[in-house]
């Protein structure tokens, strides 16, 4: 069983279609990432699946239980920080995270609760009033409030945007963790060498279509493939590699050349082109595309 | 996630108690300064009209002005505490908190207009308990007493539900509180009986509904209403029911809340 699915889901606001036909299956025990510029349709997604908003068509569902028929068994099952830096004055970090455990049907939760302070550095800000945390303290506190009822299921919507180097070495730590223990973690984010490094599978929203859907690995290697970037000490690039360069106007005058290869094995071959044509390479670099590449260049085919 | 720790009503008694510890934790301002407001009505109107009004035969103004300080007391404040929860919590963004667990629409309207009884009942307590400086009470029927301050701090609970649902602006939700609950509080017959009005207006305010709660209320004290408890209590009953099934049919479909 899909730890979520989401079927043909609609939602419009007004005349803006901000989730259009939206399919697709997260796997239990996957770490998804969810990417799409601003507006896409991330969040509103995140929102239905969350129960924050209704889809005008189309279901969701997590381990089989409709967010909207069966919603108290699909909240049970997730965990979702919201992108919004938001928080209760009136409360210090400890009583938000026992109040949070509360509504989720735990009382009695303080060894877990101590256990995910103390994975968040959390623990000496224990009895400090949520207004008196940092920007980042604050973001540590929503990550926590989401983990209180150990969900099956952990969404993190954005959950590293403006906070430090420290905060997403020790939240990566802590969500990898639970990952391997078998949690399913969903993550939308702006950085996309996170979602390289942590996700093992990506969709991607544009304009609420869904326009990429794949391994992270595959989409890596089908869409962008690597470069190989070469600076000439003598001689030009003969005519049988022109085709294969990336950026046309290295043709004109230059010495430097960008060459799009698919996989390691085309390299030999185009060495072998230069050495018979007399060319001789001052410095060569094998480049492996990245997820921001694909990113670019799935959007920009999708204008 | 431990199932085994998981108690089926936690949910409801966790949105409780976070709605009294929200009041409890600013009780100066949300549980003393409204028993001051009041003390400071009966001192005033106790005694520009003490020896020149008597409403009921061998009641004093001030006993007479006494339940009815306290009723709009219990009123005010449990119409505030839901309605400025609310409304706090939808601005700042902190009731997705709220939002994102599996709570019924049962169990948060059951919270919410829980608490703010409380608050409402508590600062009624404190009125009481203030006033037994200034003039002796007689209590002729108690349990009409405890019932209707109970229903009408939850009617009022649930009507400040409603206000913090519909309202997105904090002057949204001040318009709500000026131009519907001030004036059907104060024209329900705090300060006076309906017997002292002329007649057209004793019709109208036998539409509104406050004043079955402040007049059952009153005959608690003194066995002597405008109109008879049980009727009052059947108006003030039935129009709970109302109340409360449209703020608990608004929270089923979240409206405002869920967009």
């Amino acid at each position: 069983m899909a730890a979520i699915q989401i079927t043909h889901v609609e939602k419009r606001y007004r005349a803006l279609r901000a989730l259009d036909d939206v399919s697709l299956s997260i796997e239990e025990g996957e770490f998804f990432g969810l990417l799409g510029p601003n507006g896409a349709g991330k969040t509103t997604l995140i929102s239905i699946l969350a129960g924050l908003s209704r889809a005008d068509a189309g279901s969701v569902s997590v381990h089989g239980h409709d967010v909207v028929s069966d919603y108290r068994a699909a909240r049970k099952l997730l965990g979702v920080v919201p992108q919004e830096l938001v928080f209760d004055p009136f409360f210090t970090v400890r009583e938000t995270l026992r109040l949070q455990s509360g509504y989720f049907g735990l009382k009695n939760n303080d060894a877990w609760i101590d256990e995910v302070m103390h994975h968040l550095d959390l623990t000496n800000k224990a009895n400090a009033n949520m207004r008196a945390l940092s920007g980042g303290m604050k973001r540590r506190v929503l990550v926590a409030q989401a983990l209180v009822h150990k969900p099956p299921v952990i969404v993190l919507d954005e959950p590293t945007a403006g906070v430090d180097v420290e905060l997403r070495q020790t939240l990566w730590k802590f969500v990898a963790r639970l990952n391997r223990e078998g949690h399913t973690v969903v993550l939308t984010t702006h950085y996309l060498e996170e979602a390289q490094a942590l996700c093992s599978r990506i969709a991607m929203l544009k304009a609420g279509k869904l326009v990429a859907l794949d391994s992270t690995a595959n989409l890596i290697h089908r869409i962008s493939g690597s470069q190989l970037r070469l600076r000439l000490a003598r001689g030009s690039l003969p005519d049988a590699l022109k085709s294969l360069v990336a950026h046309p106007e290295q043709l004109l005058d230059s010495n430097q050349y960008t060459l799009r290869v698919t996989d390691y094995t085309e390299v030999e071959p185009i060495l072998a082109t230069l050495r018979e044509a007399g060319v001789v390479i001052e410095d060569m670099q094998l480049q492996q595309a990245d997820l921001e590449d694909v990113f670019i260049q799935i959007m920009e085919g999708e204008k | 996630m431990n199932k085994s720790m998981i108690e089926p009503l936690a949910g409801f008694q966790t949105l409780f108690y976070k709605e009294v510890l929200r009041f409890w934790k600013v009780a100066a301002q949300t549980v003393a300064a409204p028993v001051l407001t009041a003390m400071l009505y009966l001192l005033i109107f106790g005694h520009v009209l003490e020896d020149r009004v008597q409403v009921y035969p061998g009641v004093k103004y001030t006993a007479f002005l006494v339940p009815g300080l306290i009723m709009m007391s219990v009123l005010q404040n449990a119409f505030a505490n839901t309605s400025s929860s609310l409304i706090q919590s939808k601005i700042t963004g902190n009731l997705v908190f709220v939002l994102l667990p599996p709570l019924s629409h049962w169990e948060l309207f059951g919270a919410y207009v829980g608490a703010s009884t409380l608050r409402g009942l508590m600062v009624g307590g404190g009125v009481f308990l203030m006033t037994l400086w200034f003039t002796p009470l007689s209590f002729v029927a108690p349990w009409w007493i405890l019932i209707f301050a109970v229903l009408g701090a939850a009617i009022l609970g649930t009507m400040g539900l409603i206000a913090g649902i519909w309202a997105d602006k904090f002057d949204q939700l001040a318009a709500f509180q000026n131009f519907l609950i001030m004036p059907a509080t104060f024209l329900s017959g705090v300060f006076y009986s309906i017997h002292s009005l002329p007649t057209v207006w004793q019709n109208i305010s036998r539409f509104n509904p406050f004043f079955y709660m402040i007049d059952g209320f009153r005959y608690g004290f003194f066995g002597q209403s405008d109109v008879a408890p049980l009727f009052s209590f059947a108006v003030v009953a039935g129009f709970f029911v109302v109340v409360g099934a449209l703020t608990v049919t608004l929270l089923k479909s979240g409206y405002k809340l869920r967009h």
